[in-house]
């Protein structure tokens, strides 16, 4: 016996609901995604490996993939401390803050690059005093780092808060009556527990990171082998109405991304596999 | 101290490293639009906003969200009829494919359309031919702004309608309603929080796109100029206090939107 394709249920609607689920998934997100890989099937292997491995589309890769890795630790790191300061504690404004967590995201990315620009610019808010220390705010790879974390917060800390919340205080408990101080139960109690959700918002916070353009743009200097990010490659390709050149990068691109969250989904499963035999 | 507390130097020593952290990456940026805008007095900044391009932009990115929310929103309902309230095989892999738009650079999202309906495209030519205009116009514009606001209504929905079960739908449906009265009587107004969240949250994907919209659009100023867009151009011609105080509403549109989501997330809470 067959399984069939759909449970029976006596709610009307099945047929009618799905088929325009599956007609407008198909008209606006399948078939235009579907011309990255017609446009580069008309390329052939060398070209596209061409592309790929000219040296200035592997130091935009390099840099785009660097500064969101780095920003990406960044995040893991205050998105914890923020996450735990706002599920544990109490302070004042704390509501405010929690709202604001999700600031980046409603956002627009332009509105952002400008301001993180004209922040970190040398005669900045921010940017005077890094030019004390002979560190170069806006323009450099630097710059980059600091919007891609400003993108990427709200990602780690949204993922973080809920198991937190949920943790159960016995287990802090039974460690402290074990003799844990507060140091040992964070590290071999807590945080293997959200180690799992840590990484899914770091992935997250990642995969934003690395195809990010409106808010870096602007405070990137936009240098070819210095500043340039793969986004604006592509940009750069399709002004010069070079297609297949934008294409091959766009697919390397997404190869490299499926590729990381791939390792992060096997990290996942292995971390989960560990904590279910312990 | 309890089993669960750290010392009260060391809490206040985290809430500094998070409050000082947040400060310096979320407020800062924000008081910075609104310095900048206002940097030469409120007449210069309600004069830059009365600016006829700066109207035709404003205008542009409304009749955008107008026709890519309202779609979006349908398809979201729709889906999450289809996905919630049925068990069917590949329900997953369909729930992945919903997702795509989000996983994708707003870049690479532009670059596919373009593909899709530039000159050199696959349609470019029969376009061409029959003199219509979608990339470099307004209807790319639209277009991408669908595509990357397309899951936003869904990804909502799903989880709601589903933690909510069939049962009302089918005692009203053994009581005699038929389909239709269920789904507008009982179906959508346990919805009603979830629909407006989504609506809030696809409005401001929607007006704040830039990177896809940037690729598509040719950046034609009172033409196919979006808000963003506008911020751009006026921020790359040094006009700073006019770039900020275009950029200024979109801040206010974010602010918004947080308090929206904010007063939505209260409500469900209570239970209303």
């Amino acid at each position: 016996m067959h399984e069939p394709f759909v449970k029976k249920s006596i709610l009307p609607g099945f047929s009618l609901s799905l088929g325009f689920t599956i007609f407008y998934l198909s008209l606006i997100v399948l078939i235009p995604l579907s011309m990255l890989f017609l446009k580069t099937s008309s390329l052939s292997f060398k070209g596209f490996i061409d592309v790929i491995m000219d040296p200035r589309t592997l130091a935009a890769y390099r840099l785009s993939f660097g500064t969101a890795f780095v920003s990406a630790g960044i995040n893991a790191v205050f998105g914890f401390i923020v996450a735990w300061v706002l599920v544990r504690y109490t302070f004042p404004g704390k509501r405010i803050v929690d709202a604001l967590v999700d600031f980046p995201l409603a956002l627009p990315t332009a509105v952002a690059g400008i301001a993180l620009t004209e922040l970190y610019t040398p005669t900045g808010w921010v940017g005077q005093y890094l030019n004390v220390w002979g560190i170069k705010g806006a323009f450099s790879p630097f710059g980059i780092t600091i919007a891609l974390t400003f993108i990427g917060l709200p990602f780690v800390v949204r993922t973080i808060q809920p198991v937190l919340e949920d943790l159960d205080p016995q287990i802090e408990e039974a460690a402290a009556s074990l003799g844990a101080n507060r140091w040992q139960t964070l590290t071999t109690v807590i945080l293997p527990i959200i180690f799992p959700a840590l990484l899914a918002g770091v992935t997250l916070a990642l995969a934003r990171a690395i195809g990010e353009y409106g808010s870096v743009i602007f405070i990137a200097g936009n240098m070819p082998m210095k500043t340039e990010i793969a986004p604006l490659l592509i940009m750069t390709k399709l002004e010069q109405y070079d297609y297949a050149g934008a294409t091959a990068i766009a697919i390397g691109m997404l190869l490299i991304s499926f590729l990381l969250l791939a390792m992060a989904n096997f990290f996942q499963w292995k971390t989960s596999k560990n904590l279910g035999k312990a | 101290m309890s089993a669960r507390t750290e010392p009260k130097i060391i809490q206040y020593f985290l809430i500094f490293i998070a409050l000082a952290f947040f400060g310096l990456f979320i407020v800062l940026p924000l008081v910075c639009v609104f310095h900048n805008a206002l940097a030469k007095g409120w007449g210069i900044y309600f004069k830059t906003l009365q600016d006829r391009d700066a109207i035709a932009a404003m205008k542009m990115t409304v009749v955008t969200a107008l026709i890519a929310v309202p779609l979006n929103l349908i398809f979201g309902v729709v889906a999450s009829w289809a996905i919630a309230k049925f068990d069917f095989k590949g329900k997953n892999f369909l729930l992945t494919l919903i997702d795509l738009p989000l996983s994708v650079s707003p870049v690479i999202a532009g670059l596919i359309f373009i593909l899709l309906f530039g000159a050199q495209g696959l349609l470019g030519p029969w376009l061409i031919a029959h003199n219509i205009r979608i990339i470099f116009a307004m209807p790319a514009v639209i277009l991408v702004t669908i595509f990357v606001t397309f899951p936003i209504v869904a990804r909502e929905l799903i989880p709601i309608m589903k933690s909510q079960g069939n049962e009302e739908e089918e005692a009203a449906m053994t009581l005699g309603a038929s389909g239709w009265k269920t789904f507008w009587l009982v179906s959508v107004p346990n919805i009603r929080w979830g629909i407006l969240y989504g609506i809030i949250l696809c409005n401001a994907r929607a007006m704040g796109e830039f990177g896809a919209v940037s690729v598509v659009s040719g950046h034609i100023r009172g033409l196919t100029n979006t808000l963003p867009l506008h911020v751009e151009i006026l921020y790359n011609e040094y006009q700073s206090t006019a770039a900020f105080a275009a950029a200024s509403i979109l801040a206010l549109l974010a602010i918004f939107t947080l308090i929206a989501k904010s007063i939505v997330e209260v409500a469900v809470r209570r239970g209303i």
